[in-house]
């Protein structure tokens, strides 16, 4: 058993909360994983992307082959697009439809979002929507965990009971927000 | 046995925690900071060992070399083009030799992540003729970390591990073993540590008469694993560090298995090497960074009968990041079926400064400073300011190494450019910056230096700086800045005008300036709110 996840965001999207409660949760199932992360420079305001392996085996490469993914998760949808060549051919895309626009030539969001309906399988959730209606625009991260939580080869309690100890030291009001903007997440997708 | 969740960085920490570390110094830079991050968290919270970012490299090197003279077990970590800086006590360490465990963690950046170049830290190891590490997972961070400790102590020098990006800030599980206790103070010979020609006569024939030992404890080691294919002797593969995860990788995928050498220290097995070489017919050099081994093994007139490639024959690309695709190819395997990357154009999302951020400011009351100024140059430095040499604020002319802005522009004045302009951040001045003004001072240099002093070390995560506030004015003073020329702004949208007209009268003023632009940086500020 083996899953390949390109993790992918803007620098600040929270992408690597995401990785934390995937990493974690594996490891309670008795999985082994390697995250490639990025840290540094590309994380103020840039494309950041992380490598997120599971496996029941040896897992030798911190990269992923290009073609090898089985997923794209994204926060954003230009950075959805931007890993394509990664995914296998039988691969999902999950992406958030709220885009990023921190420069000036950001594409038009409908031709990247039709770009990413030409995978094979693709979800598009409205993270910002959805995340505010959780109670917080910060939660976009766990709304697009949701939505991928019915691809992921990982129980949906081992990824709720990580989100929980993820904002536990925040207080009861934001692990409650996260774990309903996870919820919508999931529903969204599930009926998308 | 414990297992914890470890990045790279963080594993080779806990490895030398568990060594028995007593003392860890570093100054931050990508990818090496975590593991003083680590260190630093772990010493707070169990206490048992001091853990310091240092004012630079050098410094953090020379104190480690002090705890290790005393006996003591001590790390000391940065980024490659750290060691540039930490390079006379480094070199000058494999000849004082160490007492108390000496590890040095330099993490290499293939592929220019956050760096200004690939450099290639094993051949620092080699340049000090010292042992060296280069670990290809998680696990062999942390195990070779602490054998590292003991090969110090063993061989009396310093040990290199040597890192790169991807492992570095790579996140996986640890198996870890039980601690060890830390050295007591245990004293040495001071003749060793006094390197006087005559004692350092001594010392170099000791370090050369150890070279052979080297080779004999790389060639003995188990994380140098030499497979033969018996069967097939057309190609061999010797592989290092996570460039052996590329190959195994591949391997894994397509179901072939060439001879295979996994060379993890350094001087290499040359044993290991020959046989595999000699048994087969094509030998494949895989190395992350510059072609080391594969230059071994060619010398100069290569190998009769045998075919080397690698990095230098053109199999794997001369620069740039190793990738499981690129081993792919260089294998001769077919790429595997991926998606068709869409046919819409994908605009690329440079880093950029924050919303908000102080030098953003410095930056627009500098370039209008600018406009009339057309013989201008701006020297930079390294920091997140160096992103001022993207649009939309085109400001900054220069980023070469730690502290050079200062230097450079000095250079730049006595030649002729006016106004000469250094930009650099308050923990690259302490850094680097402060022996170069005190040049400049002392010629009174037609020059204005700009300190953005944002109170931390922004780009690397928010460390401490240590030349920040009135410390950072009473030190531009000390250096013997005159006071009428040491001005402050803070850089904000409100004060713009007045912040243009402070730095055109420093730019005209025919003598040294310095305008220290006070304003915090937003992310430390962010988390100081919570």
């Amino acid at each position: 058993m083996k899953q390949d996840i390109i993790l992918a965001g803007v620098g600040g999207q929270g992408i690597l909360s995401i990785a934390y409660v995937i990493d974690n949760a594996a490891l309670a199932e008795g999985l082994r994983f390697k995250q490639a992360e990025v840290h540094g420079m590309a994380q103020r305001g840039g494309a950041v992307v992380s490598h997120l392996r599971l496996s029941s085996g040896r897992i030798w490469s911190d990269l992923i082959p290009r073609g090898e993914a089985d997923m794209i998760l994204s926060v954003e949808p230009l950075e959805a697009v931007r890993y394509f060549d990664y995914l296998g051919p039988d691969g999902v895309v999950v992406t958030s439809s709220t885009p990023y626009t921190n420069i000036p030539d950001y594409p038009d969001v409908d031709a990247i979002l039709s770009a990413v309906r030409t995978a094979k399988r693709s979800v598009v959730v409205d993270s910002e929507t959805l995340a505010r209606e959780a109670g917080t625009s910060k939660a976009q991260n766990m709304v697009m965990l949701g939505a991928a939580s019915g691809f992921l080869i990982l129980k949906r309690e081992s990824l709720l009971s990580l989100v929980e100890s993820l904002f536990k030291a925040r207080g009861p009001g934001v692990v409650e927000a996260n774990l309903k903007a996870f919820e919508l997440g999931r529903r969204a997708a599930a009926t998308s | 046995m414990a297992q914890q969740v470890l990045l790279g960085d963080e594993a080779v920490a806990l490895g030398a925690v568990h060594a028995g570390l007593s003392a860890g110094y570093s100054y931050p830079g990508t990818p090496a900071s975590e593991i003083m991050e680590f260190l630093v968290r772990i010493a707070e919270t169990e206490g048992g060992f001091t853990a310091s970012w240092a004012v630079n490299e050098k410094v953090a090197y020379e104190e480690a070399l002090g705890a290790s003279f005393a006996g003591r077990r001590a790390l000391v970590s940065f980024k490659h083009v750290g060691l540039n800086v930490a390079a006379d006590p480094f070199m000058n360490s494999a000849m004082t030799g160490a007492n108390g465990g000496l590890v040095v963690v330099s993490a290499d950046d293939p592929g220019m992540h956050s760096s200004q170049n690939e450099q290639d830290s094993r051949f620092y190891a080699r340049f000090a003729q010292i042992f060296c590490f280069e670990p290809a997972d998680h696990q062999e961070c942390y195990d070779m970390t602490r054998e590292a400790f003991d090969v110090s102590e063993k061989l009396g020098l310093p040990v290199l591990i040597r890192l790169v990006t991807r492992l570095s800030h790579s996140r996986s599980s640890v198996e870890t073993r039980e601690a060890r206790p830390q050295n007591g103070l245990r004293t040495g010979d001071w003749k060793d540590w006094t390197l006087l020609p005559v004692n350092a006569r001594r010392r170099f024939a000791l370090l050369l008469d150890r070279q052979a030992e080297m080779v004999r404890l790389s060639e003995a080691s188990a994380a140098n694993a030499l497979r033969l294919n018996t069967g097939d002797r057309s190609l061999g593969i010797v592989a290092s560090g996570i460039a052996a995860n590329y190959f195994q990788e591949a391997e894994a995928q397509a179901g072939i298995s060439p001879s295979f050498l996994k060379v993890s220290t350094y001087p290499p097995p040359e044993k290991l090497i020959r046989e595999l070489v000699e048994h087969v017919e094509t030998v494949l050099v895989l190395e992350e960074g510059y072609p080391l081994i594969e230059r071994d093994i060619m010398g100069l007139f290569g190998v009769p009968g045998k075919k080397v490639t690698g990095r230098t024959s053109g199999a794997v690309p001369a620069s740039g990041e190793l990738s499981p695709d690129i081993v792919r190819k260089a294998l001769g395997l077919a790429p595997l079926a991926a998606q068709p990357r869409p046919g819409i154009p994908l605009a690329g999302r440079p880093p950029q400064l924050c919303v908000g951020c102080p030098h953003a400011d410095t930056f627009k009351a500098l370039n209008k400073a600018r406009e009339d100024r057309p013989g201008s140059n701006v020297f930079s430095d390294i920091g997140c300011y160096t992103l001022g040499a993207f649009p939309p604020y085109n400001a900054v002319q220069s980023c070469v190494c730690m502290g050079a802005s200062v230097g450079m522009a000095r250079g730049a004045s006595d030649v002729g450019v006016r106004p000469a302009v250094a930009v650099i951040g308050d923990s690259t001045f302490a850094h680097s910056g402060i022996t170069s003004l005190l040049d400049a001072a002392t010629a009174d240099t037609d020059m204005t230096v700009i300190i953005l002093d944002n109170g931390t070390v922004a780009m690397t995560g928010g460390q401490p700086s240590f030349g920040t506030g009135d410390r950072l004015l009473r030190i531009i003073e000390g250096v013997g800045v005159p006071k009428e020329h040491i001005r402050i702004i803070e850089p904000l949208p409100k004060n713009h005008e007045k912040n243009v007209g402070i730095i055109r009268e420093e730019m005209d003023h025919h003598g040294l300036s310095v305008i220290v632009a006070v304003r915090e940086c937003i992310q430390e500020a962010r988390k100081r709110r919570g």
